[in-house]
């Protein structure tokens, strides 16, 4: 029996257009044998948050380098709420976030953020350890 | 003489031979094979941080074909491979300008004071997203943005609040602004005139290059064709009326830090400089009218070797272009002068510290290779932009290199080693290489639209992950000599009351100013846009008129469309 993959939608939320991460990150998840939707640059928590319950993924990734985190991941969240699937979606976050803002969003709901020097495999780690569907 | 413009002359460099003679092919098989059989060399294979390998030795016969006079030269005459001035550092050292802004203007002008109270020679201006993406701090996408990555300017007000208190006669001020360019340079402009500067007087750069963000840092606006078009009216209006500014800063950095190798950020750089010169003759301007102010922009990364060659094989190459395939007359048509800033992406996150050691190895490479201008990053912008105690120490990194460290007595110290002419060599080679093979898709722009160096930036980023997680490349602190614990670390914080201030103020800006004459000048420069006129005279009369950033931006979005890449991973 095929053994179903994992699904994950990496997201650029926000105006930061700065995608080296997220497309390392997109690559090594690919070659781990997931299944990756990137959705490319420029994305508001709207759009990120329809194409996550349009692709009925299992994991969201996003990728933010520009200091909006505070701002955003709230929004998305407040989306994936809104839309009933937080409860089945894995979110985690990577990029420039600093240390004392990690307590507040994973209060809110991001299940582990991915600070600069964090190895790919970790991330995959990480992923098959923690998704909320299985 | 202008040669065939696609091709250049016999005398590049062809397969680099390495003949070692006698003495050294019997040190070879005796005294070295001696040693590694004793003590084992430490990696089966020693490369640059490139993926370059390198040999145990360089000697005279990796230089085989090497003539002086046509490969060295002397500083100040082409090929400029040893510097572009006679005396270099001797006379004038580098410009220690540091890339700085943060907040509202009035932070950031704080810190441009700051600044240059601790010695820096010239000014550098890091925007926010939402001025970087033309959009106003009160536009509904730059929530969450608004000051965060740069200083926040929407207007001409704002900018003449940065540069309160500032002779724009007398400091040169370089703008990291690429899609707005043309839009932030009138503002700066409308500022030197308020002071009473003579725009013909004025020098400093915009960065203005929109190839590399189509390639690299992906903060475009317009579709490529039009945007080519606002750079190219700006070269043109630069070439009339601000004889001392630089028009454009032809990027390689940010193609480096999205993960690109050495020779991947000299030959795509440059080859977006050949891309530039061939839209401005197709302007119907004369090379020599708009070249002397193109300028350049470089990454300096880890490997201290392969650097410093980048530079000068970068100074060679153009020369050669230049006179060869462009054939440019004027001297300052053919000299590359570069920018250096040292290498974002190699800071880390833990143990935050050591990157002053990181930044000073990437300073000193830069200014052995050359640079007329430098920044150097700071401790903590793995975390956040910079502290005051931060900029100030990488600052002092410069001043310590200038005055203490001897290395600027003499110009080009490391010419003649064998292994730095050797990488030298390698590294024009292999442009050529590149060169060739984008010439053959079409040049820059068609080989940008089928992702070709987007794919060998991806390529090469993902090649360096995969080395580093396999302890191939050893990154202190990442992967090895890693910290269990580390003492929290204070970074500059910016909130949300930036946005509520910049939003009020635009509220009262909008009151204030005449709107009749914003909508008459706004429709203006669509007319104009939608012709073939040279927009940046009627791109200054809406920021004369208060017009903002954002309502300038949507005039041209209306003409030209955005556009947004299809993303490759």
């Amino acid at each position: 029996m095929v053994e179903k993959k994992i699904r994950v939608l990496i997201a650029k939320p926000g105006l930061d257009g700065h995608d080296r991460g997220a497309k390392v990150v997109a690559r090594a998840l690919r070659d781990a044998g997931m299944e990756v939707i990137y959705t490319g640059l420029r994305q508001t928590p709207e759009q990120i948050v329809n194409a996550a319950v349009q692709e009925d993924v299992d994991v969201i990734g996003l990728s933010i380098l520009s200091g909006a985190h505070n701002v955003i991941i709230p929004r998305v969240i407040e989306l994936l709420r809104e839309k009933k699937v937080a409860d089945e979606m894995l979110l985690v976050a990577g990029g420039i976030i600093p240390d004392a803002d990690i307590p507040a969003l994973k209060e809110l709901g991001v299940a582990e953020i991915f600070q600069p020097g964090t190895s790919t495999q970790e991330i995959v780690s990480f992923i098959r350890t923690h998704l909320k569907r299985r | 003489m202008v040669k065939d413009s696609k091709t250049l002359t016999e005398e590049r460099p062809t397969e680099l031979t390495r003949n070692p003679g006698a003495a050294e092919r019997e040190w070879e098989n005796t005294t070295l094979k001696k040693a590694r059989e004793a003590l084992p060399e430490r990696l089966a294979e020693f490369t640059t941080i490139s993926g370059v390998p390198i040999r145990p030795l360089y000697t005279p016969a990796d230089l085989v074909d090497f003539d002086y006079a046509r490969d060295l030269g002397f500083p100040g005459q082409p090929p400029y491979t040893r510097g572009i001035h006679a005396t270099m550092y001797r006379s004038r050292l580098w410009t220690m300008r540091m890339f700085s802004g943060f907040g509202t203007p009035e932070d950031t002008n704080q810190r441009y004071h700051y600044l240059l109270k601790q010695g820096q020679t010239g000014l550098s201006v890091a925007f926010d997203l939402p001025t970087l993406m033309g959009y106003d701090s009160d536009h509904p996408l730059a929530a969450g943005e608004v000051g965060k990555c740069g200083v926040a300017i929407s207007s001409l007000r704002d900018m003449e609040i940065l540069f309160a208190g500032i002779p724009l006669a007398e400091v040169t001020t370089s703008m990291t602004i690429n899609a707005p360019a043309a839009i932030i340079w009138a503002m700066y402009l409308a500022v030197a005139e308020k002071q009473g500067a003579k725009i013909d007087h004025i020098s400093g750069t915009i960065q203005n290059d929109i190839l590399k963000e189509y390639i690299a840092q992906k903060e475009y606006i317009f579709p490529p064709a039009p945007s080519m078009r606002l750079v190219i009216d700006t070269f043109e209006f630069g070439s009339k009326y601000t004889p001392r500014w630089n028009t454009i800063s032809i990027s390689g950095y940010h193609i480096r830090e999205a993960g690109s190798t050495a020779l991947q950020e000299l030959a795509f750089t440059l080859r977006d400089g050949m891309e530039y010169v061939e839209w401005g003759i197709a302007r119907g301007l004369n090379v020599d009218e708009f070249a002397p102010r193109l300028s350049f922009f470089f990454n300096a990364h880890n490997d201290f070797f392969e650097e410093l060659a980048k530079y000068r094989a970068a100074r060679r190459i153009w020369y050669r272009v230049m006179a060869e395939r462009f054939g440019a007359k004027n001297e300052r048509s053919r000299m590359l002068r570069f920018h250096t800033q040292t290498a974002g992406c190699s800071l880390t996150a833990q143990q935050p510290y050591v990157n002053v050691v990181r930044t000073t190895i990437q300073a000193l490479a830069a200014v052995l290779g050359g640079t007329q201008s430098l920044h150097t990053n700071s401790l903590d912008e793995a975390w956040a932009l910079p502290t005051e105690f931060a900029a100030t120490l990488a600052l002092r990194t410069q001043q310590v290199i200038a005055h203490e460290s001897g290395v600027t007595n003499t110009v080009d110290p490391l010419g003649g080693s064998y292994f730095v002419e050797r990488l030298t060599n390698e590294l024009e080679r292999g442009c050529y290489d590149y060169f060739e093979k984008i010439d053959a898709l079409g040049g820059m722009l068609p080989a940008i639209e089928r992702g070709f160096p987007q794919r060998e930036i991806a390529e090469a980023a993902y090649r360096y992950q995969r080395a580093i997680e396999r302890k191939e490349k050893i990154v202190v602190g990442i992967n090895e000599y890693v910290a269990e614990e580390e003492p929290p670390l204070q970074i500059l914080q910016i909130d949300e009351a930036v946005a509520r201030r910049q939003t009020e103020r635009l509220k009262q800006l909008r009151a204030e100013r005449d709107n009749r004459r914003v909508t008459q000048t706004l429709k203006d420069l669509e007319c104009a846009a939608r012709g073939k006129e040279n927009t940046m005279p009627y791109i200054l009369e809406c920021v004369r008129a208060y017009a903002t950033l954002g309502e300038i931006c949507d005039a041209l979005r209306n003409v030209f469309g955005t556009y947004e890449e299809i993303a490759i991973t």
